[in-house]
């Protein structure tokens, strides 16, 4: 399941893609058909006003060390995160340890939380990876350095519900795929992958939530900077 | 934050993201994104539908026993031992190989220093420290190899490199670099073929003894 890139994954590779990534990906998604002409990058129209549930528990988890906030996200992901480790070849018992590891953290690293770069989901999704390498491999993945949390934990509410918005519009365009194509991108980013599987899978709307994270890098960037 | 040209690709960034990325690569794009703020939105990006995807996972029913343990930790007094920083040279995930010291570099010719920090069968990890108008040893024989300036400055056929950026290098491609005039320049260089030379082995010999 764990593999080096081919010869030939990269060579094809678009070495600048991240410059023309929003092109790339809408040329992408259009002949997919799950991008549409008026889905344009928007940050500043968001229509709804308040946060999505899984936000509200993590937040009460991160600032109030909410246990009953802790359990609805438990009762939430840990069942989701079986499910994925074992279509990834784990046993019942491993999957269970590495789900209480996972959840654990959660609640441990809730205070590098940030609803303003991250959706609960991603954030989840990212500790659980690198969980499951570190236990196949028996080795410490490499992580990028965490980026400093500013002192207040105050929520810029525009950004948040534009994060979400974002990500729902990643979720639809995901439900959207047919069966094969679906199933490409699980596997690419779920475990295994080919070249032509990944030129494919680019073709979900990542130019936009790109943006969105971008808008929240900056702005953490412009506080931390402010507090010095 | 200086201005990055040469990002990691696509390919390599999902393959991180799903964790079949080999591992001297992994490092590579980890200490890249430290450093770049476009790549760590691009990283949340593809997080993001990793994340959607684990949303809509078909839940496989837990044991009240597992949530009971969950519960039972939360607990215990676990202090998370502090993260390495980095510093002005190396990002966090290279100091972390480093144990949080100075590389200690070993001669690879005239103008070349090396610092391997890992090798293993999934390849090898290392740092490059070539003077200033040197040429950066052929050290390419087979496989792919990623390099990512930290230091200083190399220009080949390719373009400019400097801190940040990313080189993505294959055995086809035929490409001389060349350190820049300035401070010495520091790269982390990460290929999956086995290293083929360590230490003083002049360049010349190599083919004979298939070192
Ligand atoms: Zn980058």
């Amino acid at each position: 399941m764990l593999h080096g890139l081919r010869k030939l994954d990269m060579l094809e590779t678009d070495h600048s893609l991240s410059e023309d990534a929003q092109t790339a990906s809408r040329t992408l998604a259009q002949s997919f058909g799950i991008w549409k002409a008026d889905e344009r990058v928007s940050v500043t129209s968001t229509t709804k006003t308040s946060f999505s549930e899984q936000t509200e528990w993590m937040l009460k988890v991160r600032d109030q060390r909410c246990k009953t906030s802790f359990g609805a996200l438990f009762d939430h992901f840990a069942p989701r995160l079986r499910g994925m480790l074992m279509k990834n070849g784990f046993g019942a018992a491993q999957a269970d340890d590495v789900v209480q590891d996972v959840m654990l953290s959660v609640w441990r690293k809730a205070a590098s939380f940030n609803p303003e770069r991250a959706e609960v989901s991603g954030w989840i999704f990212q500790i659980a990876r690198n969980r499951q390498i570190d236990v196949i491999r028996k080795e410490r993945r490499p992580v990028p350095e965490e980026l400093a949390m500013p002192e207040s934990t105050d929520v810029d509410g525009e950004q948040v519900l534009g994060v979400e918005q974002e990500t729902a519009k990643l979720r639809s365009a995901i439900a959207r795929l047919n069966p094969e194509q679906r199933e490409l991108v699980e596997k690419a980013y779920l475990g295994e992958f080919t070249h032509s599987e990944i030129r494919d899978q680019t073709g979900l709307p990542l130019g936009t939530i790109k943006s969105r994270i971008r808008l929240g890098l900056e702005r953490l960037r412009h506080e931390l900077k402010g507090e010095r | 934050m200086t201005e990055i040209s040469h990002h990691i690709p696509q390919s390599v960034l999902t393959a991180y993201v799903s964790g079949s990325l080999a591992r001297p690569f992994a490092l590579v794009v980890a200490a890249h994104i430290s450093i770049c703020e476009d790549c760590r939105a691009e990283l949340a990006a593809h997080e993001a539908v990793g994340g959607a995807l684990l949303d809509d996972f078909d839940p496989i029913m837990v044991s009240d026993d597992l949530r009971d343990r969950v519960f039972a930790g939360l607990d215990d007094d676990i202090v998370e031992p502090a993260p390495v920083k980095g510093t002005a040279v190396y990002p966090a995930p290279v100091m972390e190989l480093l144990n949080g010291k100075a590389p200690k570099w070993r001669s690879l010719g005239p103008g070349a220093k090396q610092c391997i920090l890992e090798a293993g069968e999934a390849g090898s990890v290392r740092l490059l420290q070539i003077a200033p108008g040197f040429e950066v040893p052929d050290h390419t024989h087979g496989g792919l190899e990623l390099t990512l300036v930290l230091q200083g400055a190399f220009k080949d056929e390719g373009g400019r490199f400097a801190r940040g950026d990313v080189e993505v290098a294959d055995d086809d491609v035929e490409h001389t670099p060349r350190a820049e005039m300035g401070e010495p320049c520091i790269c982390l260089a990460a290929t999956d073929a086995p290293l083929e030379f360590k230490g003083l082995m002049p360049r010349l010999l190599q083919p004979l003894f298939r070192i």
